[in-house]
């Protein structure tokens, strides 16, 4: 038999961690950036891509070199924001925010949207078409946000890959899209850019959800899988954040495999929608 | 903890495991299959069926616990994460998410000797770096037979990275884990 069948199941720290607890130290110190409160195993697999992409042996030899080359902090940096999305990712959860969410909003006089941890956007340009096809468009404002000026640049920009198109485009129809996908971008060979008036509505801005305080009242509040690289402590601010954030009834949908049930805010969510993640604030 | 990974045949494999283990099996297990990013809930009923032990696709920050079978959902990584799953929409590796190699390397990161990596059926060759990882840190690897498996590629990478001495049948893969669990809970 295998020798582990003697050993006592017990959880011990990786190595590592205090090597990537230093790393995050001097990120924060040089650059700003707080990513002290993200969840380890994500976060070691892009460091660990960091580390080898700058042809370095450990993450103690990349901290080295961090301290005082500032493109190799950008370049971590970076890797540590950048958030792969995709558009109408779960169309299911935008159908049932056209279903159950657009009816309520409609009987406001002007609603406010907060996309939070938008990276380079998909999700906003997802919700800015939702709401643009159910005559939303003029008497809404997305605030989409970000700790990362790069990726904000990005969103800003609405370029994306022609080759996400097909995927995109599928999600799109599957989410109840009323419309050809393709009458919302121009393409070229290898990219296309989203019509510039889906930007009317939208405010892009910087907000650090590990350290920043709330700045609005929304009636609606998306952050699908920003929270899973969060370590619970963060991971409970973050909910308190949007709990304070929320009028009352107000609506937050998360990603598909995230749960409001582990946190302290459980009871005040009811759930809508059956598997999507699409609560609304009771309490 | 047991981690379980397959691809093509994995399902039927991993059913062939799940439905001869008793219902006070005392370790959790959490498995990756490949599948489609799109794929329906389905998949949970039909591990479910004739299983003794409660099967539910993990979710974020969920505690891991003793007994019980966890999935992971389509179109994200599972990765375990002080005592915890996490998940992650970090791009495919190799070409895949959910990626097998992901899981089975933070197990073995988090929990070391005592990770179990079981690879089944599948085509590619996800699986062999992450059972190669498990080995290093003390952990135990078992492979499915090649000979006998739908998709001999995986198992056959699997045993390239780790030169693992068990590769064996669904029913060897069984009776192993029920081994290994009775023996645990016998230390306790």
């Amino acid at each position: 038999m295998p020798p582990s069948e003697t050993s006592v199941h017990r959880e011990i720290p990786p190595d590592d961690l205090e090597d990537l607890r230093l790393l995050l130290e001097t990120v924060h110190d040089r650059a700003g950036m707080d990513f002290r409160g993200y969840a380890y195993s994500s976060l070691r697999r892009r460091v660990a891509r960091a580390v080898s992409d700058a042809g370095a042996a450990t993450i103690t030899g990349l901290h080295q070199r961090l301290k005082s080359d500032d493109k190799l902090l950008l370049d971590l940096i970076r890797v540590l924001t950048v958030h792969t999305t995709a558009m109408f990712r779960d169309p299911a959860f935008f159908r049932i925010f056209r279903e159950k969410v657009v009816p309520v909003l409609r009987t406001y006089p002007f609603v406010r949207l907060w996309v939070a941890g938008c990276s380079t956007g998909e999700e906003v340009y997802s919700l800015s078409i939702l709401l643009r096809e159910e005559g939303l468009a003029e008497r809404s404002r997305i605030y989409a946000t970000d700790l990362s000026d790069t990726v904000l640049d990005r969103a800003r920009g609405g370029v994306f890959p022609l080759a996400a198109m097909q995927e995109y485009s599928a999600n799109y129809r599957a989410s109840g899209g009323k419309m050809p996908f393709s009458d919302y971008f121009t393409a070229d060979s290898e990219s296309v850019i989203f019509r510039r008036h889906l930007r009317d509505n939208v405010v892009f801005g910087t907000h650090n959800l590990a350290s920043d305080a709330s700045f609005n009242e929304f009636h609606v509040i998306l952050c699908r899988n920003v929270m899973i690289y969060f370590r619970r402590e963060l991971q409970e601010r973050v909910h308190k954040l949007f709990y304070d954030s929320l009028v009352t009834y107000g609506y937050l949908g998360l990603g598909r495999s995230e749960a409001v049930r582990f946190t302290a805010q459980a009871q005040a969510y009811e759930a809508l929608g059956g598997r999507e993640r699409l609560f609304r604030k009771i309490k | 903890m047991i981690v379980i990974g397959g691809s093509l045949g994995g399902c039927d494999a991993l059913r062939e495991i799940l439905t001869h283990l008793p219902a006070d099996f005392g370790l959790p297990i959490a498995v990756v299959l490949h599948r489609h990013r799109e794929s329906s809930d389905m998949l949970v009923p039909v591990v479910q069926r004739n299983c003794l032990l409660p099967v539910a696709e993990a979710e974020d920050k969920e505690p891991i616990k003793a007994g019980r079978v966890y999935l992971c959902p389509a179109d994200y990584h599972l990765l375990i994460d002080n005592g915890c799953f996490a998940l992650s929409t970090d791009e495919a590796v190799n070409f895949a998410r959910p990626s097998i190699d992901v899981l089975f390397e933070s197990a073995a990161e988090w929990q070391r000797q005592n990770v179990v990596a079981v690879v089944l059926t599948g085509s590619g060759s996800d699986g062999a770096q992450g059972a190669q990882r498990v080995k290093e840190y003390g952990g135990t690897v078992f492979v499915q037979d090649p000979k006998i498996a739908e998709g001999p590629w995986m198992p056959m990478a699997a045993i390239g990275t780790t030169q693992t001495p068990f590769v064996m049948t669904l029913t060897e893969i069984t009776q192993a884990l029920i081994g290994l669990a009775a023996h645990r809970q016998h230390l306790q």
